[in-house]
This record gives structure tokens, sequence and C-alpha cells, in this order.
């Protein structure tokens, strides 16, 4: 099956050549559909777990005749808001069935059943206010900037998110199924700790010449996945999966040489980074969110240029989508893929620099924590897109850094804030499960006649699953 | 598609509702309490908070952080404080976690581990009235940080003695997680003792897997890889050891799964554990353990909580030694009978010259 003959694509207005600029504007964005419904079914030439669920809400836009409540039922906006609900509820119960006073209150619940389910309210409600005050607002701040010191955290947490889930993004649209953003973080964060302990600068070079170490540092870990792709045309998975695992074991080796050690110590902790060499707070020194937020944001508006606005992304966005056809008009495939490793690991590699200019201040084995693999869902839930990638990186960063508050506060374990991530995301994989719930039409369904996009969406979630 | 979908949720919320019915018809029968109570067990009757921030292992890891959580519990029970605590999935989380403890009003933090350092230091720093204890680093001099460290060196210059005293094949082994002080102290101070038994008795009994001299040896990597510390075992076992020591947290239960099979296979192979009394808390192979080195933190953490609730904090360093039972030998338990009476007489006396000062176990990664 083509594309074509399996979705419902919009009226082919701007199929023959562009002559207004609007035209030429719709063209492109039939282009775009075209490209990401190819990306979708590139046969096996993609791997099938991500790349599917991301392009499956992409594509399945409703069509440009339906009406406005039919979009907002059918959009993929209100999916993700759904599931987040949807898991919100889930988490809750969750909450509520492991609570102690709730296991307590249920051994009686036949004799006094209110007693279980205030409980129950009282154990699911308290976390979830507790994530809201550990990641919004904290109302019971005795000082303003106690209060809006959980939403500055959220966007602290969600820096790092940003920046290597853009890369993952970036990637997934050059058809590149990137698992490696850990491994680049690690190797970027090690390029610019070591700039930032070893060498001693006055204020501004220093800091930037860490920037570009750690882009430099993700860039050539990541380009080289891009140049074995390239040249021997081993599967970018295997790679990166095995290049995390070196970077992981390099970084440990360096932490245990003198280099990279505190002097007169020789646990694995690397000196702090110069003065010079951190980002300066963003909103005063009582906030720990510092500079490299406004770089993820510059680096999404990047990002979009990129992608939707220059030569070199569009060539990107046409490996992506059919790397033979992309060869057959001229586009350099090899060039491509090499280039979209090394902006990905570039942009990793910023996540890199946020932890050790931004918010460790040093180097260790888990600087990383898990934001590369995070990164991953991050770019899925943001459907590859820049913004959306953007605000993926700060739901998930106020789960992060709520989960947090949620722990200290009522008790509840910080696996409930994971459970709860890991719903939303197995949500937004399956939009037919979401829409069976809510009993929501689905794209296409007013089009009865062409909708293949019913069953052949299940399909490929299944597939991913 | 949409309609199985549907009729699919159906069937299943259905049977989800019997299976929950039938639960709580079982599990729903008790007698509810009077109708005053509060619910809640007995009440803290001091207004004193006690909190603990565990490094990335987490509150379940065997381990420190385990062990120094079970001390604020056991602080919470004899003392009636009320306590918070906050687990750790990954270093960034530790600036958070401790700011959540400050701002929860905490009088003593307890942080666990020297990864913890720079963030504790910090968070000291700018909150003096706080206290706070540090497991396992000793590098902050600050007047609200108390480290607890230990000499742990001590108690496993014991095991290595009994190692090598018992050891049939003459060959004895040890491996740590990562090559860290708090990992190498206790391979420094295993080999000591097996170097001591060498030199007292004229014997020849060889340790694999670390060399005090430079400071290298086997390593997993990890705390987390049970499978690698298995394959570890059995290359030693292989090699002709027959007392192995894991220095590496859970990885050690590969050590033990690698004994059980050895013994099944008509060896005589024994593990020794190491921070707990491994017959108590590994959970298995327990007739297989010949000992433990035991660093007490539990107690240590208690202790250090209960002078401040006494108002009497200070900032010396807690050093866990074999005087004041901070590190210590576990009991035989089932090993009894494979230790003669005159090397446990012997134990005793080393134990003596060590704490007399006499011997001096040394180690590069010993507490200054």
């Amino acid at each position: 099956m083509t594309p074509q003959e399996e979705r419902p694509v919009a009226p082919a207005t701007g199929e023959g050549a562009p002559h207004s600029r609007r035209e030429a504007k719709d063209a492109a964005r039939q282009d775009e559909v075209r490209l990401e419904n190819a990306v979708e079914t590139a046969g096996g030439e993609l791997p099938p777990p991500a790349v599917p669920a991301t392009a499956a809400g992409l594509g399945a836009g409703p069509g440009p005749d339906s009406t406005l409540m039919q979009r907002i039922m059918t959009g993929n906006a209100l999916v993700a808001f759904l599931s987040v609900v949807l898991s919100l509820i889930l988490g809750g119960l969750l909450i509520a069935v492991t609570d102690q006073n709730v296991a307590r209150a249920s051994s009686y619940f036949f004799s006094r059943p209110q007693d279980t389910l205030a409980a129950a309210w009282t154990a699911a409600s308290s976390a979830y206010l507790a994530l809201f005050q550990g990641s919004v607002l904290n109302f019971q701040g005795e000082s303003f900037t106690r209060v809006i010191y959980p939403l500055t955290q959220t966007l602290t947490v969600a820096t790092p998110l940003i920046c290597a889930g853009l890369g993952v993004a970036l990637a997934f649209r050059a058809g590149l199924f990137n698992i490696g953003a850990q491994g680049q973080i690690l190797i970027g964060a090690t390029f610019a700790g070591w700039v930032g302990f070893t060498l001693h600068l006055p204020v501004g070079i220093h800091l930037l010449l860490v920037i570009l170490a750690g882009m430099v540092g993700g860039a050539v870990w990541a380009g080289l996945v891009g140049l074995l792709k390239a040249r021997t045309g081993a599967h970018e998975v295997i790679l990166t999966i095995m290049f995390n695992y070196i970077a992981t074991n390099l970084v440990l080796y360096f932490l245990s040489t003198p280099a990279f050690q505190r002097p007169g110590s020789t646990n694995p902790i690397s000196p702090q980074l110069d003065a010079t060499a951190l980002y300066p707070p963003l909103l005063g020194p009582a906030f720990r969110l510092h500079w490299g937020f406004v770089v993820a944001v510059l680096a999404t508006v990047f990002v979009w240029w990129l992608l939707n606005r220059s030569t070199v992304g569009f060539e990107l966005r046409a490996v992506g989508a059919n790397p033979s056809a992309a060869r057959t008009a001229g586009v350099n495939v090899s060039r491509g893929y090499i280039l979209a490793m090394a902006i990905a690991g570039a942009l990793a590699g910023l996540a890199g620099v946020a932890q050790v200019s931004g918010t460790e201040k040093v180097l260790t084995s888990g600087v990383a924590a898990s934001f590369g693999f995070d990164a991953i869902t991050v770019a899925l839930l943001g459907r590859s897109s820049p913004w959306g990638t953007f605000a993926a990186g700060i739901l998930f960063g106020a789960f992060r850094a709520g989960g947090v508050a949620m722990q200290a506060s009522t008790g509840t374990s910080i696996d409930i804030v994971l459970v709860v991530q890991s719903l939303i995301v197995l949500f937004i994989a399956a939009p037919p499960l979401v829409r069976a719930l809510f009993r929501l039409p689905a794209p296409g369904a007013s089009r009865a006649g062409k909708g293949g996009s019913t069953t052949r969406t299940p399909a490929s979630t299944g597939a991913a699953a | 598609m949409k309609n199985s979908l549907r009729k699919f949720s159906r069937g299943t919320g259905l049977s989800a509702a019997v299976l929950g019915v039938s639960a709580l018809v079982l599990a729903g029968c008790g007698a509810p309490p009077a109708e005053d109570s509060s619910g809640g067990g007995a009440e803290a009757d001091s207004d004193y908070l006690g909190c603990i921030v565990s490094d990335s292992g987490g509150f379940d890891d065997r381990s420190f952080n385990q062990s120094s959580y079970e001390g604020l519990k056991k602080a919470e029970t004899d003392l009636g404080i009320k306590i918070n605590q906050a687990e750790s999935q990954a270093e960034t989380d530790f600036g958070p976690n401790v700011d959540q403890m400050v701002q929860a009003g905490c009088n003593l933090t307890v942080t666990v581990g020297f990864l913890l350092a720079d963030t504790t230091k910090s968070a000291a720093e700018a909150n003096p009235d706080a206290n706070f204890a540090i497991v396992d680093d000793n590098s902050i001099t600050l007047d609200n940080v108390k480290p607890i460290i230990y000499d742990t060196a001590q108690a496993a210059f014991l095991a290595g003695y009994t190692a090598a005293a018992t050891s049939e094949t003459g060959k004895v082994a040890t491996y740590g997680g990562i090559n860290i002080p708090t990992v190498t102290i206790f391979m420094d101070g295993f080999a000591e003792g097996v170097a001591y038994f060498n030199e007292e008795t004229g014997g020849d009994v060889q340790l694999l897997g670390w060399d005090k001299e430079s400071q290298n040896g086997t390593f997993v990597g990890n705390f987390e890889d049970a499978a690698a510390g298995k394959t570890n075992t059995q290359n030693f076992i292989n090699e002709g050891a027959d007392i192995i020591m894991p220095v590496a947290g859970p990885v050690g239960s590969g050590t033990l799964d690698a004994v059980i099979e050895a013994n099944g296979a008509g060896k005589d192979v024994k593990a020794i554990w190491v921070d707990s009394d491994g017959y108590e808390t590994a959970g298995k192979g327990e007739e297989f353990i010949l000992t433990s080195v035991m660093k007490l933190m539990g107690d240590a953490v208690e202790d250090v909580i209960s002078t401040d609730v006494e108002g009497n904090f200070d900032n010396t360093p807690y050093v866990g030694t074999l005087e004041n039972g901070g590190v210590a030998l576990a009991p035989f338990h089932d090993q009894e009978a494979n230790v003669p009476a005159d090397l446990q007489t012997k134990l005793d006396e080393l134990k003596e010259q060590i704490i007399a000062g006499e011997i001096t176990v040394d180690s590069a990664a010993s507490p200054k």
C-alpha cells in the first residue's frame, strides 16, 4: 500500500507547480503530510516502535472540510490532553490502593465504606496537590520566592529534557531512531565539564567555550553513528545503544583517572566547575533556573527554523520520508544521515552542558540521570515537532520536579510519578484506546468510504507494542 | 476495530468488577475502629523532624541507604520523633530532595553517600539553623554537618583472617562494585587480614580479585548487575577460590547464586557478606555465608539523632570502629562448626589488638 491509498489526504489543490506564494505554502504542507505518511510506512526501512506511533497521530489529522467541532474531537491535542487526564485518574487509583490509610480503612469496608472512600480521596488528592505545589505554584510558600520556586524548578528540570528531546525529534524527522541521547549527553557533559574545571579563562569566553565543547562532544559522538550508518549501513538503533554503553563506561573510566578527580580524593567525582564556566542564574541566586533555559528556547527556535524553513531541513525530512526517493531526487542521503545525527548530538550535548554548568556543577557518572531516555519519550509526546517537544519537555519537567515534593510531603512513592508518565505515553501511543474510552469519533469517520485510517492505525500501534 | 475495542473494554470491565467485588468481600469484613479514633497509630510525641535523603540506590538497596533509613525508622519508634524521607532516583535529584527536606523544616537531615557532599555542603551553608549528617563522607567541615564514616578495614581484616584460616584450597577472593574508597576499604582490610595470616603462620593463602599495592582488582562496574557478580564468582571458583567476598551491594546476590550452585555440584564454597549480617538479610544461601563484615549505620544514625534531640549536636566526625561497635564481624551462625574454637579465640585477640592499636590496619581509604 502506498500512503496515498491508505489514508485520507486533503484534496490535491497544490499538486501541480505552485503559482502563488499561498499555493507554494499549501504545496509545502502537502509535501509534509505525504512525507510524514511515508515515514510511517517506509516498509522495513524503519524500526517499528516509535516512528509509527509518532506519525500515526501526525498524519491522522482531520480533513479541511470537517467542522471545527470535528477537528477538536478528532484532533491530537485532545487525545494528548485526555491521555494526561486518564493517566492521572489511573495514577490516583494506584496512589489510593497503595496508601496505608486506605488499606487500613478497607479492612472494615462493609461496616463503614465511607472511611475507605474518604481515605482514598485524601490520599490521591493530597498527592496530586503536592505534585502541583511542587511543580507550579506553592501556595504555602513563606515568600514570593518560595511561591514561584516550583515553577522555576520545573523549567530547570525541563531544560536538559528539551535540548535532548529536540535532538531525538530531529533525528526522528530524518528517519533515524536515535536512542543514543544518553551517551551524547554524557560525552557532551564530559567535554564541557573538562573545559569547565581544567581551563581557567575570563568570564564570558569560558562559558562560551564550555557550551561549544559540550556541543562538539555530543556532535562527534552522534556524528560517528551517522557516519557508520551512512558508510556501512549499520542500523542506528544498535549503534546508538552500543555508543551509550561505551559512553557510560568511558565516563566511569575518566572519573577514575586523576585528571578528572579532585586533588587528594579518589572518589569518582570531578572538581567543581569554575564560576566563570557556569550558566548565570536567570532569576537571581534564590532560584536554580539558569540561562541554559534560554539556550533551550533558542535551540527550539533553531530546530523549528531548520526543519521548516531551511533547505537542509527539507532534505533531512526528505531523507526521513523515503531515502531512495530522496536519493533519486538528488539529495545526498549519506550527508543527511551524518548531518542529522551530528545536529542531534550537538543538541544532546547542550543538555549535558545544562547539567554540568547549570544544575550539578560537577561531572559524575550519573550526571545525565535518565534524561537521554526520557528525551525519547519527550520527543514522541511532542510528536517530533520542535514546539511539541518543548511543551512535552516542560510537562515532564513538571512531573519530575513535582514528584520530589509529592514524595517528600505525602510519602507517595516517586515510582507512582513514573507510572503516570508511562501511562501518558502509553495512551498517546494508542489513540484508538483513548477514543474508544471517551467515545470520540475517529479521524476520517465522517467520510466512511476513505476510513482506512481507522483500521490501519490500531494495526501500527499493535506493531509498536 | 473500534467496536471490538469497546466490547473488549466492557468485557474486561465486568470481570474486573467481579474480581474487585470478591476481593472486597473477602477483605472488607473486619470490624471498624471506634468512631472517634483518629485512625492513625501511635502519634509522635515530639515536634522534632528527622529526615533522610537517599542516593540513587534507593532505600531498598540492602546496603547503606537501607541501613541508614532503618536507623531513622528506629529513632521514630524509640524517640517518638517525626520522620520524612526522599528517595533519589538519580544524582540530579539530590539538590531538589535536600531542598525539599530543608523546606519541610527538618531539624536534622541525613544524606547518604559521598555523592551528596556538594549538595549537603551548600544546603548547610545556606541554612545554618538546620543540622545535617552525611554518611560515608568526611570532606565537609561546617558547624552544622556531622560526618558519619567507618573504618571498615578493621572488621574486614578479621574477615580476611577468618577466610585465610578456614580456606581449604588456599585461595580466597574478593571483588567490588565500583573502584571507590568506600568499596576498596573492605578489600584492603580483607587483603591485610590474609597477609597477616600468611605472615603469622607461614602460610601461602592467595587473594584473588584485589591487589592492595596497585589498588586495582576485579570490579563489576556498577551496583546492579547481579549476573556479572555470578560470573565473577564462578570464575573465582574455577580458579580454585573457596571463599568469596563481594563488596558490591545487591550484586552480591549473584555470588550467593554461584555459591549455592557450586555447593549443589559438590564443591565446598562459602561467601562473606558485607554491610549487614547476610545471614539475616541476604534472603538466600544463608547456610553458605561464613560471616559478614558489618557497618552498623543504623545505630550511628539513631545515635546522631538522639544527641541532636537532646540538643547536644556536634560536628566531630563519627568514626565507626571495632572499638565503638560501628563496624563488626557478624556471628558465624550455621558455619559455627567450620570455625575451630582456637580460631574464635584468635579473632577475639586480634580484635583486642586492633582496638589497642597494636595492629594497625591501613587502607588508602581509611578515615584520616
